[in-house]
């Protein structure tokens, strides 16, 4: 597909509207469309002055590159791999950082005087650049400014700044398909209703009393045009 | 999707200002009628049944900004177009006061992304002035419009129980969605505090309605206008149905600016501005009915000056944009351990609540008059901006199989796992009350602004009364009580007098009522028992302009109701040759 065939094909249904698979397209494609995807802004159901703005935000960058790499390196120490899951970058989560930059702008000074507060610390007590400081160092530095309850007053400018930063991770990660896998959200998906199941039910000492189990919608019945009786019951 | 131009016939019998509930239900029955009828949104054609409008069942990562509110108000998913506020369209407060005022420009208005809860107005609610001697009574009791009610439950659909009570009528009702985890929590710590909890009433498909509606899939997207029309949404269900029938021409892009009258002060049509082209385009009808939105509307009678309407349309007893009235709302939410690490199945639901909780409480015992309803939240809802968020201060919640308490704040795997724990355990309470409604609590027309299309844009003057203070306070007290009782762990501070306890600003709610009231006395109402300005009788209003007062209830549903009297009372006056 060349790329007014993908951006026809976002226009028309979006990468996750399953017409990848209806249309015979391939996984490189599907690739190769969720980047035009991230930069246009196409296929969510946007308006036209939304999709305008997205495409602006996209033509745009905010983080130096030296920036970049730091954001890289603190989302994995907020968010790291683990026998479940991959990382925070392996989820792509600098790029949303990224955009929630343009996109919110009172998160730019503040990051970026976070960002460099931390060089500046790390220049003080390591002579060298939160980059240019090994592993060990690094997580020195960080465990000053982790922990909300214990942290110096001192460093209560690094305390909000990463406060921010793991809230950027988290939420960035949370919301990526890894993420969500990760979470184990079973939802998003038409289906029927039919209560809690029942082994939850029991270990959370609930259970649905007869009147609800009367009164409530059965899956037979969905597709049923409702009718009623003269007391105003549904038959 | 592209829209024609479309040529206007030379007069219609009916001009509808607005296509959100109340504009849209006029629409349908007045065309049904045989009567010509134009429709003139001031937004563009939505439709959530076609592609390129469609944000339902979409995945967090397909929004850039994960389905932030920084685009859009209620989120990037979110089926509004508009919002508290809109670039080139502005308003103004008075006095040092607040009011925000939410306005969706598209067809179905704020219909498409609503919290679909459907409530009759009960016996005592037309009446209140009589019970508590505040506000005024309406000039139409329950029974007057407890026909509608019913005609509107069938046509278009509600979930429901019939409870027997009093001020919350029952009603031809679809069967409800059992209760999710979480609610059943809530409804056994609030039934153990003495607070009932029934099913909630809401406008989404559990069974059809017609052919032309599917039945709800159970994705708990509502808020993001649905696919199969499984709830309500005046675009998809009343506007679009209508002209497919014929007699329906719907004029998107059109923002009116003026309601015409002839020479003897009747109405005579509408100017509106094409929002693409800022060409001027006039639109002759026999009657003109405006669904606009309350604040719209009275805004529009403002800005309709003329010599035989000097203070506005429909205006001389001067209470256009007076009794201005938003419900109250405050909230509190609560962590509850016990769903920590919970079992993962599909807990989507309904889009809201599948239990609320009507008003249960006897005022002659309160210090506050009127009441307020609880609704309720929580579950194991999609991922969205703001997931795993917070943990600098509530992972010290969570505890280990010893019982030692997390750490706030932190990084890696610990933080992630954690994160894991906590998801789906947030559960909390809103309130949203009746707020009483005064003549000095107005929008009126600001003396110095105009908007990006030349039109006098609306000032507000807004503030809570002692009886929304003392109403919030109680929501509190309540809120407590029942989170409490379930085990949960209070998230935040208890809003004291300093924070007017909680209290949502006026129009937060966005339930705003009573800017063209009704009543029998043309000295101190702009319309008739039937919604006809006393002044004009060929101009209606069938938005919540009417509303007297607005309950405890969220006012839709009275809204299509009212608007479906009005319109038959309409075809009735046409026929009789009155109009």
């Amino acid at each position: 597909m060349d790329r007014r065939e993908h951006l026809k094909l976002l226009l028309a249904g979006g990468v996750g509207a399953g017409l990848f698979l209806a249309t015979g397209c391939s996984e490189e494609d599907r690739r190769q469309s969720e980047e035009i995807l991230r930069d246009t802004g196409y296929g969510y159901g946007r308006a036209d002055y939304e999709e305008e703005h997205d495409r602006k935000l996209f033509s745009e960058t905010f983080f130096t590159e030296t920036e970049f790499e730091m954001v890289k390196v603190l989302a994995d120490i907020i968010i790291p791999a683990d026998e479940e899951s991959g990382s925070a970058t392996d989820a792509g989560v600098p790029d949303f950082i990224e955009f929630m930059m343009k996109d919110y702008p009172p998160f730019q000074l503040v990051t970026r005087g976070g960002l460099m507060w931390l060089n500046n610390q790390c220049n003080s007590r390591f002579g060298k650049t939160f980059l240019g400081c090994n592993e060990a160092e690094r997580l020195e530095m960080i465990e000053l400014i982790a922990w909300p309850d214990r942290a110096e007053p001192d460093m209560q400018y690094g305390v909000r700044f990463f406060n921010r930063m793991r809230d950027l991770v988290a939420t960035g990660f949370f919301t990526s398909r890894m993420g969500v896998d990760y979470l184990g959200y079973q939802g998003n998906r038409p289906g029927f209703w039919n209560g809690v199941p029942e082994e939850v039910l029991a270990k959370h000492g609930f259970e649905y009393d007869q009147k609800t189990q009367d009164e409530s919608i059965k899956e037979e019945d969905r597709y049923r045009i409702a009718e009623w009786d003269d007391d105003m019951n549904p038959i | 999707m592209s829209f024609e131009m479309i040529v206007p016939k030379e007069k219609y019998d009916v001009a509808i200002v607005g296509s959100g509930a109340g504009g849209g239900m006029a629409a349908k029955i007045l065309s049904e009628a045989g009567l010509s009828v134009a429709v003139l949104e001031a937004g563009g054609f939505y439709d959530p049944a076609q592609e390129e409008y469609r944000t339902q069942l979409r995945w967090p990562w397909e929004s850039p900004r994960r389905g932030a509110n920084t685009v859009r108000p209620f989120g990037d998913f979110d089926a509004a177009w508009g919002g508290w506020e809109i670039d080139g369209e502005p308003y103004l407060r008075k006095n040092g006061t607040s009011f925000d005022w939410f306005r969706s420009r598209m067809l179905g208005g704020r219909t498409n992304h609503w919290g679909r809860i459907s409530l009759r107005f009960g016996p005592k609610d037309f009446k209140r002035k009589s019970i508590d001697g505040l506000g005024e009574d309406w000039p139409i009791g329950y029974e007057d419009v407890k026909p509608y009610y019913d005609r509107v439950d069938k046509l278009v659909g509600v979930f429901g129980t019939n409870e027997g009570l009093e001020d919350d009528p029952d009603g031809y009702f679809l069967p409800p969605p059992k209760p999710r985890l979480h609610e059943l929590y809530l409804k056994h710590a609030a039934e153990s505090v003495g607070v009932p909890v029934i099913p909630s009433r809401l406008s989404v498909l559990t069974r059809r309605v017609n052919e032309e509606r599917g039945a709800c899939f159970y994705c708990n997207q509502c808020n993001r206008a649905c696919n199969v029309y499984a709830d309500f949404s005046s675009g998809t269900c009343l506007v679009q149905p209508a002209m497919k029938r014929g007699n329906v021409d719907l004029f998107t892009n059109a923002m009116v600016r003026e309601v015409l009258t002839d020479s003897d002060g009747l109405a005579a049509g509408v100017v509106y501005i094409n929002t693409k082209d800022l060409q001027e385009h006039r639109i002759q009808a026999r009657v003109v009915v405006l669904g606009a939105s309350a604040c719209e509307t009275a805004r529009l009678l403002l800005n309709s000056k003329s010599v035989a309407h000097p203070n506005g349309l429909a205006n001389g007893s001067g209470v256009v944009g007076r009794y201005l009235h938003d419900s109250t709302g405050s909230d509190r939410m609560a962590i509850l351990p016990a769903l920590f690490n919970r079992e993962r199945y599909n807990e989507d639901g309904v889009g809201g609540m599948h239990v609320y909780t009507p008003w249960w409480l006897d005022n002659n015992k309160m210090d506050f008059p009127r009441g307020y309803h609880l609704e309720y939240w929580g579950g194991m809802g999609m991922p969205l901006y703001g997931t795993g968020s917070g943990m600098e201060s509530l992972r010290q919640h969570i505890r280990d199989e010893f019982g030692n308490s997390s750490p706030n704040g932190g990084f890696g795997i610990g933080l992630k796992k954690d994160i894991r724990t906590m998801y789906g355990s947030t559960v909390g309470i809103s309130g949203r009350g009746e707020c009483i409604a005064r003549y000095d609590n107005y929008c009126e027309i600001d003396p110095n602004v105009v908007d990006k299309f030349g039109i006098p844009v609306l000032r507000f003057n807004y503030t809570w009364s002692e009886h929304e203070l003392k109403q919030a306070q109680h929501m509190h007290d309540t809120f407590e009580e029942i989170l409490t009782a379930m085990g949960g762990i209070l998230v935040g501070e208890k809003p004291g007098a300093d924070q007017e306890y909680g209290l949502h600003a006026p129009g937060r709610i966005i339930h705003e009522v009573g800017t063209t009231r009704m009543g029998n006395d043309p000295a101190t109402s702009a319309l008739n028992k039937y919604s006809q300005a006393h002044e004009c009788k060929n101009l209606f209003v069938v938005d919540a302009g009417s509303f007297v007062s607005q309950a405890d209830k969220n006012p839709t549903w009275t809204i299509m109701a009212l608007s479906w009297r009005t319109s038959d009372f309409i075809v009735e006056q046409m026929r009789q040759g009155n109009l």
